[in-house]
């Protein structure tokens, strides 16, 4: 199944290597990751979704901790929580009846057009995965798609509960 | 105003404070500064091998008898690269180790320049951390916590890169080592959680048929007395692991040998037919359990271990307790002593009878004839003559097997070999740094024609520093367990094990301003290994042909249960 893992660690060079290097050499694959500063900036916060049984996970979770730069290691996907991935995403708009669906489209789904060129629109969508998966393939029905580009997924849980350093 | 320091000199000022003694290692351009500080100075000893690789198994052999971390020295790009097998050793076996490797001035980083590789990249896989150091000033604070993550929880090696310019002995800085070392990523836990105890001690102490099954965990942790000390309490069959042996006595009435692949029969049942298994410092592997799916299924299991990814990994675990092996021990052993409940000793003499049926079917007894030398009897004569006291280092393969069976270790750290990486070359640099830290004591190699040549070339090396190990070559002509698979699973085709044009390894050794004694027939085993013994001022290369055509049993029969075995060419248990 898939998981959703947040994981604290020190802002050191080499940290993030350390991580992925450890998923492909216990050959556990990676769906997407996301690497950012926390407000301590001497603490980057990684999410990482990927798959796997309870078995997996544990051994993702405790091999992680056991890496020296891992403050903290949590699996969101049990309790309460947030995701939100972004979408950039160019689609051809070279005709007024592509123009009016893209954009009713992309009102329906919360999404913002960022750009506009002579044959294209750039929309932009800040949403869970499968959400903006169904945005891909509604635009897909209105329109062609020349690029798409998201940013991974990132998460949160709900309520008052932190992950802190 | 302070003293102060070049780069190198802060490196060699810190490792003197950090208690080290040697040094093995190489130089090369991006490392001279630091040879030059260490010239200079009379408190670290630096041992020049002639390859890396044998650089860090000697560091590793003086870690593994010694339980200091070992320390090794090489240059950036080909010397860093050479050291990456004895890292892969060491991780394997966590053995703390601490490689000080040069760089590549900081400018040039990354420019593809002469000599550079990212060995803090290269190694990645296979440290347990490593530092880019890249201010001269942070130098003793990078080594303080090298250190202390090496030897500390789970030891492991610990790569350091230093650039060129940080060692430069134009810039000075002044000496500032931290007090403590204090990292809020890193805390190995100590003390097992008190519910998790109390569960252990209901589950060993309600066991019918108790197995001890201990690693090398024992050894790292020099918990080896506290060990005996449980044993002995609960009068419990106990077996070691290849990494764990001499954790207890190996003529300990307890003791039923080797578990595994190459394990003894009596071990192997007994952990098959245990309703309780209490693992401490072993990890479960594959080495050991044969078929996961299959692996004593009747068993409950309380496993113990420092480092809480070990547990669960491939075995699940009924009772986990994750902390120090020392803490825990004597929690167990106090709780123990403290509970009302008691063993059920008719079940356990039940229990004991049947261990003795398994051990009177001898499984380690072998075809003893008197014209071709047998490898077992090498072992045994060899036990007789260093009257088990001497440090074994073995490569491996079949002679690793050997001696693991043939020789009882009596204490911990006496036997140092290879568990987890299976590295070859491993036998010779690692008796050499058992050598280096016990120079009165009796250190032998056991190796074979294949495992020798792989480190040949520190022959050299034990002559510079006197470093007169004995050398056991049971020589077969052949890569023997690469052979001995290839006639159990591969219908006796011998695809490349087969050592063609050997050198004769007497005159080489002689060349090397050693002692070489060929052994050919078995009259003459007796009298060559009195006389090896008793030349002390060299080293002593005893090339023993022995019987090419021999296998090591017993043998696990791939992938059955733990206790699915061959006793004998044929002959399944």
């Amino acid at each position: 199944m898939r998981r959703i893992l947040s994981i604290l660690l020190e802002n050191e060079p080499g940290a993030l290597s350390r991580i992925v290097g450890l998923f492909s050499q216990r050959a556990y694959n990676i769906d997407s990751l996301t690497v950012g500063t926390t407000d301590d900036t001497t603490l980057s916060r990684i999410t990482i979704t990927t798959q796997g049984d309870d078995r997996v996970v544990e051994q993702i979770t405790k091999q992680v901790n056991k890496l020296v730069d891992v403050l903290k290691i949590i699996d969101l996907t049990d309790s309460s929580h947030i995701e939100r991935e972004l979408l950039l995403v160019k689609v051809f708009a070279g005709n007024e009846q592509t123009r009016a669906s893209v954009t009713r489209v992309t009102d329906v789904f919360g999404g913002m057009i960022l750009d506009m060129g002579k044959r294209s629109y750039t929309v932009q969508l800040a949403s869970s995965s499968d959400k903006i998966a169904s945005f891909l393939d509604m635009l897909r029905h209105e329109s062609d798609i020349i690029e798409v580009v998201r940013s991974g997924t990132v998460g949160i849980g709900r309520g008052d509960k932190a992950l802190k350093g | 105003m302070n003293e102060q320091f070049n780069g190198s000199e802060l490196v060699v000022k810190a490792l003197t404070e950090l208690d080290v003694d040697y040094i093995f290692g190489y130089p090369g351009g991006s490392v001279l500064d630091l040879y030059d500080a260490l010239f200079a100075q009379d408190d670290i000893e630096h041992i020049l091998v002639r390859h890396e690789q044998a650089a860090t198994h000697m560091a590793d052999g003086y870690a593994r008898s010694t339980g200091k971390t070992g320390v090794v020295l090489a240059t950036s790009g080909p010397g860093a690269t050479n050291c990456v097998t004895g890292i892969a050793t060491a991780y394997m076996d966590s053995i703390p180790m601490v490689v000080l490797s040069g760089q590549v001035p900081s400018n040039l980083i990354g420019d593809d320049a002469f000599q550079e590789t990212d060995i803090v990249g290269c190694s990645r896989p296979i440290v347990k951390h490593s530092f880019n150091c890249r201010d001269a000033q942070q130098i003793p604070t990078v080594l303080a916590k090298a250190f202390y993550l090496a030897s500390s929880g789970r030891p492991g090696p610990v790569v350091v890169e230093l650039p060129k310019d940080i060692l430069n002995p134009q810039l000075k800085y002044a000496y500032e080592m931290p007090a403590r070392i204090d990292m809020r990523t890193y805390n190995p836990s100590s003390k097992g959680h008190s519910r998790q105890i109390k569960k252990a001690v209901d589950a060993i102490l309600g066991a019918k048929r108790l197995v001890v099954y201990s690693g090398g965990g024992i050894i790292l942790s020099n918990t080896s007395e506290q060990l005996t000390e449980l044993v002995e309490t609960l009068n419990a069959p106990i077996t070691n692991t290849l990494m764990g042996l001499g954790g207890i006595s190996g003529t300990h009435p307890n003791f039923v040998g080797m578990l595994g692949m190459h394990g003894s029969l009596e071990a192997n049942k007994a952990m098959a037919n245990a309703d309780v298994i209490l693992a401490l410092g072993a990890r479960f592997d594959d080495r050991v359990t044969n078929n996961v799916k299959k692996f004593c299924p009747n068993a409950t299991i309380v496993h113990v271990d420092v480092d809480p990814t070990s547990i669960s990994k491939t075995i699940q675990a009924h009772i986990p307790v994750v902390g120090s092996l020392e803490t825990v021990l004597s929690q167990l052993q106090s709780a123990i002593e403290k509970s009302a409940l008691r063993i059920d000793r008719a079940a356990q003499e039940s229990w004991w009878q049947q261990i003795t049926a398994w051990r009177e079917q001898r499984c380690l007894a072998y075809d003893t004839q008197n014209t071709v030398i047998k490898p077992q009897t090498v072992i045994e004569k060899l036990y007789e003559v260093t009257q088990g006291n001497a440090y074994i280092s073995s490569d491996v393969g079949q002679h690793q097997m050997f001696a693991a069976q043939y020789y009882p270790f009596k204490n911990p750290r006496q036997w140092i070999n290879s568990g987890g990486l299976g590295t070859m070359g491993f036998g010779l640099p690692a008796a050499m740094g058992v050598k280096v830290a016990y120079p009165e004591a009796d250190v032998v190699c056991v190796t074979g024609d294949g495992s020798i040549q792989m480190n040949i070339q520190e022959l050299s090396t034990c002559l510079q520093y006197g470093l007169n190990v004995k050398i056991v070559s049971l020589n077969n002509r052949s890569l023997g367990m690469v052979r001995q698979w290839q006639d159990m699973m591969y219908g006796g085709r011998h695809s490349s094990s087969y050592m063609e044009s050997l050198p004769d390894f007497v005159a080489l050794a002689e060349s090397y301003g050693h002692i070489g004694i060929r052994v050919d027939h078995p009259d003459e085993l007796d009298d060559a290994l009195a006389r090896a013994f008793s030349i002390t001022d060299r080293l002593v290369f005893l090339d023993i042909r022995v019987d090419e055509n021999e296998h090591v049993y017993p043998m696990q029969i791939k992938l059955g249960a733990i206790d699915d075995m061959w006793l004998k060419k044929g002959v399944k248990a």
